[in-house]
């Protein structure tokens, strides 16, 4: 390829573009790269940073995507400690943080998203955190230790996981839930039921269904959260975890089409062609649900990163794949295939008492569609399988260990 | 350092240097050789690192954990001598070790 001269912009070193600079090289892209990241780190990876770094089973290199001399030999112009401030799409230039001025050929966008706050009385006190980056993660593991508690507002992935990693390192957790179940947004009654049977066996306490008034301090520090029936739920520390927005701002403000995320299509190009967005930050269509949508996940931010380099690079079109996700809890990994849409029948396979067992999503005409999977590999990676054929599956199959997940389809 | 031989689908070879106590898994990554996807970082819960190792050498790279036996049962085109790379730990002993991927991990 003789691309040498034009050069490709990749606006935030995380995951998904710390991913894409690197797949350029791989499918022959020799012109030159920059990646600006906001973050003093080079691309890191986000996951452990509530899992097994949090707990201190994982040191800070490995978190690392790639090692510090990589950028270097793959002759990628990492810029650190950088934000970009605009896109000027008529000069095609990136203006960035120090003054300087990137002029690009083809342009992508990775920012990702940013934690979503409170705007409650004592939302700025000391010990008030969220969980998004490595400094976070540094803030947030100094406060969990024996002695301590931690009030995690919100129940989603990253809050249950805190919670287990804060009762590994000897911290009182609580977990308030504005609705009646945890991980209500994004797993089934099933799941949420075992998990916080699972979390309290382990000393976790829960507050579902209630309202937050206000966070209550002393001397500048927070010290317990007021319900809005009158009680305190006393702590030292508040993880607030109510979920990501998508940082979508320079793209809307370069006049990109913008509607929750960036919006992109299925080879992850915005509306205009010489700029392409990837991971947290996108609405992307889904082509095996018929519709777009907004994901996090590590998978997600990887897919797209190929899409970008693919079409970048004049490569054919990756094959779509199937949504996936995972969490890891004391010993329990949860691994979810497919999204739940237009399914109108859950089936369970397991005995969630026995600690492996998975939820299988039909949909109307007994399409599979999604298959929550706890300690049950096999269903998550047939599961997944079987999604991307759009299989059709009997409830009373499914119901049937002795029948196994190969055998499933017949 | 102990070296390994990672040769693509397509029979492009790469040799490089991968240290005591890191994974066969990040050797590639580390090294931006095609072919391994590695989608969740090494845990063990996506089998996109999925590789061949060859025959001479598979006995020493060790034995399958049950996850690892269970992923690997449905990921693309497994063989006898399939592995998943992150699951196996560079030692001196393994000095040498020669293996091929598959021709997609997805
Ligand atoms: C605690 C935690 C646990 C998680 N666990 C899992 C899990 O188990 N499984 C899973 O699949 N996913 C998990 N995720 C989600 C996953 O980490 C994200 O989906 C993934 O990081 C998305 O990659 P990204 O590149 O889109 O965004 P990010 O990795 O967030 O990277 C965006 C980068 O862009 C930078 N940036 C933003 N604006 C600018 C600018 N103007 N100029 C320069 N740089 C900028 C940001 O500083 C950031 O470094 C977890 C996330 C968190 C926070
Ligand atoms: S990297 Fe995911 S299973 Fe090896």
């Amino acid at each position: 390829m003789t691309t040498d001269g034009s050069r490709i912009v990749v606006i935030g070193a995380g995951h998904a573009g710390g991913s894409a600079v690197a797949l350029l090289r791989q499918y022959g892209w020799s012109g030159a790269i920059a990646l600006i990241g906001a973050e003093p780190l080079p691309p890191y990876q986000r996951p452990p940073l509530s899992k097994a770094w949090l707990k201190g089973e994982a040191d800070g290199d490995s978190l690392l995507l790639r090692p510090a001399r990589f950028y270097a030999d793959q002759r990628i112009d990492l810029r650190l400690s950088t934000r970009a401030v605009a896109i000027d799409r008529a000069e095609r230039q990136v203006r960035l943080s120090d003054g300087a001025a990137l002029e690009y050929a083809h342009l992508i966008i990775s920012t990702g998203a940013r934690p979503r706050t409170l705007s409650l009385p004592g939302a700025d006190l000391r010990g008030v955190l969220t969980l998004r980056g490595a400094a976070d993660a540094d803030r947030l593991k100094a406060a969990l230790g024996p002695g301590r508690r931690i009030a995690i507002i919100g129940g989603g992935y990253i809050g249950l996981e805190v919670a287990a990693s804060a009762r590994a390192l000897g911290a009182e957790a609580v977990v308030l839930e504005r609705e009646e179940r945890v991980l209500a947004r994004v797993a089934c009654p099933v799941l949420s039921d075992f998990f916080t049977r699972y979390h309290a066996a382990r000393g976790v306490a829960f507050e579902l269904g209630c309202r937050i008034e206000a966070l209550e301090g002393r001397g500048g520090a927070v010290a317990g959260v007021r319900l809005s029936d009158g009680r305190l739920v006393a702590c030292d520390t508040v993880l607030v975890g109510v979920g990501a927005a998508a940082d979508e701002d320079l793209a809307r403000d370069a006049g990109l089409d913008c509607d929750g995320g960036i919006v992109v299509d299925g080879q992850a190009r915005t509306s205009d062609p010489a700029i392409f967005a990837i991971g947290d930050c996108t609405r992307r269509p889904l082509p095996l649900y018929g519709r777009s949508f907004r994901l996090e996940s590590v998978p997600n931010a990887l897919e797209q990163a190929k899409q970008a380099a693919a079409a970048i690079c004049g490569r054919p079109a990756p094959p779509p794949e199937v949504p996936w996700f995972w969490s890891d809890q004391y010993d329990i990994r949860l691994q979810i295939a497919g999204l739940p849409f237009d399914a109108t029948e859950t089936v369970l396979r397991g005995d969630p008492e026995a600690g492996s067992f998975a939820i299988f999503h039909l949909a109307a005409d007994g399409t599979l569609r999604a298959v929550e999977a706890v300690s049950a590999a096999p269903e998550f990676m047939g599961g997944k399988m079987m999604i991307a054929r759009r299989q059709r599956l009997l409830p009373e199959r499914i119901r049937d260990t002795a029948i196994s997940v190969k055998d499933l389809p017949a | 350092m102990p070296k390994v031989t990672y040769i693509e689908y397509n029979g492009t070879e790469h040799v490089v240097d991968v240290p005591v106590g890191t994974s066969v898994m990040r050797g590639a990554v580390d090294n931006n050789i095609p072919g391994i996807d590695a989608d969740c970082g090494g845990e063990c819960a996506c089998a996109t690192c999925h590789v061949y190792i060859e025959p001479e050498w598979f006995a020493k790279t060790g034995a399958r954990s049950s996850q690892e036996e269970s992923m690997l049962s449905f990921a693309a085109v497994t063989q006898d001598n399939s592995r998943l790379s992150c699951q196996i730990e560079m030692t001196a002993e393994l000095d040498g070790l020669v293996l091929r991927m598959p021709e997609g991990q997805h």
